[in-house]
């Protein structure tokens, strides 16, 4: 299945659960309202339609200072306004950031047996920044999930065993959070530097 | 021949240095990317074995010299301590790399600016990461300290590290 007709396959299956669609460089992107996260994830998984067997990425992305700061950066990944490069043809324009919420956090799921990808993007509230665990549908969500509350701190919902990955247990805040201070150390031993 | 015993006249310190300096069981605590030179460094092309040096020790009791060789995190760093203080007297640090000499091209909440703020160095090998040729370097001039170091295994402190002004 191209990206086109995965969009329209996944829009007519889910038609109450896709908020927006759009497609990047040849990559489907579906929006999806939180709560029916779990739903749509089981189903992409176990219909043969689909058979998304893998779930190759599990991430977030911090909004929360995209196009508020200007940089010189062609390309940055520090929460900046993106210009795409006018050399590589850009058929489908990246649409920008989906809503208000904060938060996304974003699946890449693909198929092994039907070689095709989706990504899944459900956008979160800081004040309520809690969504479904996948544990339960990709063994693997277990500590990427993990490495996201570690680092945005966002919750997964009936995960086994939401506690920090990366950082140590005394770390105080989550460091990919743009409010994170950029210069903030928290040394368990030995001097701040 | 005669039938007198040779002799050999020497100070027993520069003997004990002499030897100390050309017996060093590294301890190696690779973390990264620079672990890669350390074993060009320690394979046959480069030869550290040549210096006395070929004999890696797994455990930080039988070791003298500890080669920090990697970057070192906020949550590494109590490991490295404990290793560093399990180590038996005398005892050296060689601190390979820029991330361990000063924290490298790393400025970040999970880095540390270099282990000398928690542990003392003897050696900085700075490259990012260090040729092999470099390494040997430090380690030549890690068997000139050793040399001249005097038998109690008493060394001079460490140079106080400069306050960093941006």
């Amino acid at each position: 299945m191209n990206a086109p007709a995965m969009i329209q396959a996944v829009s007519e299956r889910f038609p109450a659960a896709v908020k927006t669609s759009h497609m990047y460089r040849g990559d489907a992107t579906v929006v999806l309202r939180r709560e029916s996260l779990l739903g749509v994830a089981r189903v992409l998984k176990e219909d043969p339609a689909f058979e998304m067997n893998f779930l190759m990425d599990l991430t977030a992305v911090d909004y929360s200072c995209f196009g508020k700061k200007s940089s010189p950066a062609f390309f940055s990944s520090s929460g900046v306004m993106v210009s795409p490069s006018p050399v590589i043809p850009d058929a489908d324009p990246w649409p920008g950031p989906t809503g208000p919420e904060r938060f996304v956090v974003v699946y890449h799921l693909y198929s092994l047996p039907l070689k095709h990808r989706l990504r899944l993007e459900v956008p979160v509230e800081e004040a309520d920044a809690e969504v479904d665990s996948l544990t339960s549908i990709w063994g693997g969500a277990n500590w990427l999930e993990r490495e996201v509350w570690d680092m945005f701190g966002i919750r997964f919902r009936a995960h086994p065993n939401l506690i920090r990955i990366l950082m140590y247990e005394e770390f105080a805040g989550h460091p990919l959070r743009k409010d994170y201070p950029v210069n903030k150390r928290q040394p368990l031993i030995g001097p701040v530097n | 021949m005669s039938d007198e015993a040779g002799f050999l006249t020497s100070r027993l310190e520069e003997a004990i240095g002499w030897a100390r300096k050309y017996s060093i069981f590294q301890y190696p605590f690779v973390t990264a990317c620079c672990g890669m030179e350390y074993m060009a460094t320690a394979c046959s092309h480069y030869d550290v074995d040549r210096f006395g040096a070929g004999l890696p020790r797994f455990s930080p009791r039988q070791a003298d010299v500890l080669f920090v060789v990697g970057t070192i995190s906020h949550k590494m760093l109590p490991v490295l301590k404990r290793i560093y203080d399990q180590m038996a007297d005398p005892k050296w640090v060689v601190s390979f790399g820029v991330c361990t000499c000063t924290g490298g091209f790393y400025d970040n909440y999970a880095t540390v600016m270099g282990i000398d703020t928690v542990i003392p160095v003897d050696v900085y090998i700075p490259g990012c990461p260090p040729r092999p040729e470099y390494v040997l370097d430090g380690l030549l001039k890690l068997q000139a300290k050793i040399q001249a170091q005097h038998l109690s295994g008493h060394r001079s402190a460490p140079e106080p590290r400069p306050e960093f002004r941006p």
